[in-house]
């Protein structure tokens, strides 16, 4: 499990890594930790899974996705893994999550986002989802944003500053 | 205008970034540049917006447990009830989608029990009821989203 080091790591490290020629090092002297103990943490960490991967996070906004869409599918639920993990693969898909369904109002327990350069790109790719889905589709919907009112990155600071294991 | 270089930079280092002493000049090694060369590259894809940062992804729920939520909220109201929810700490994105239900946040807190707490107050502060879609499952594979940048 982690300890406060390793939650001390991810919260230096959750702003980016300095764009200087040794920023493990940088990050480690900040937190009086060698550099060797540094990457041996984020080594461990990646072989548990606490962290997904290490690398560049593109804005895909500014690189001229500017049509992101929700998408939300009623699937049987003795599909849904089967089936969720079909469309997770998908290039253009970059989150798919299991939800729970609210009925009446809220039947869908699939949410796939896309993101495309144009609204025909989108709907092409809401096409293939659909195509794959086939007949265990039980209704979908898509949700487009509007407006962006809040969007931070990862907020470790308030979980790790409260908690220790 | 992105260079080949920028090119390279964004879609081969979304993963495998170096864990080394010089992970920059790593890059260069494998991309046949200077490290000069991929500091100043990263350094434009910084200031430019176009990368947000280096550094590791956390998959949701593996530090704290987070939900998403909707709220149906009058239009008249939205920017009010909005503001209202962005101002906690323990909410990290706030969108409005074109749907009844119009209002979409994510929460993150340390443990259920804190993340039922928020909502909770968040329902009293704007007198709408909250619809909790906590993830059930994660069934992406992250390798990375393939960009194409031909025209970016």
């Amino acid at each position: 499990m982690l300890d406060d080091i390793d939650r001390q790591i991810i919260q230096a490290t959750q702003t980016g890594l300095p764009l200087t020629p040794q920023p493990y090092q940088a990050i480690a002297e900040a937190l009086g930790l060698s550099a060797d103990e540094l990457m041996a943490r984020l080594t461990a960490m990646q072989n548990d899974g606490i962290i997904r991967r290490i690398g560049a996070v593109p804005n895909h906004y500014k690189l001229g996705y500017r049509f992101n869409g929700m998408t939300v599918w009623n699937i049987p639920d003795e599909f849904i893994d089967e089936l969720g993990q079909k469309v997770g693969q998908l290039d253009f898909v970059s989150h798919c999550y299991h939800r729970p369904r609210h009925p009446p109002e809220w039947l869908y327990n699939l949410f796939a986002m896309v993101h495309g350069k144009s609204q025909q790109a989108v709907d092409a790719q809401i096409q293939q989802i659909a195509e794959l889905l086939g007949d265990y589709n039980l209704g979908c919907d898509v949700l487009y944003s509007s407006k962006i009112l809040k969007k931070t990155g990862f907020r470790s600071r308030d979980v790790i500053s409260q908690k220790s294991p | 205008m992105l260079s080949p270089l920028h090119k390279q930079l964004l879609n081969d280092y979304q993963h495998d970034f170096p864990l080394s002493a010089r992970p920059y000049q790593d890059i260069a090694e494998q991309l046949g540049v200077s490290e000069a060369a991929v500091l100043a590259a990263f350094n434009e894809l910084n200031d430019n917006g176009f990368i947000s940062r280096i550094g590791p992804v956390i998959p949701p729920n593996h530090i704290g447990v987070s939900a998403l939520v909707a709220m149906a909220v009058p239009e008249a109201q939205l920017q009010a009830v909005a503001d209202k929810i962005s101002a906690y700490p323990e909410v990290n994105h706030n969108y409005e989608r074109e749907h009844r239900l119009n209002l979409w946040f994510v929460v993150i807190a340390n443990d259920t029990e804190h993340l039922h707490a928020v909502i909770k107050s968040i329902e009293q502060d704007t007198a709408f009821p909250a619809m909790l879609l906590p993830m059930l499952d994660d069934f992406f594979i992250d390798l990375g989203f393939k960009l194409e940048l031909n025209h970016a």
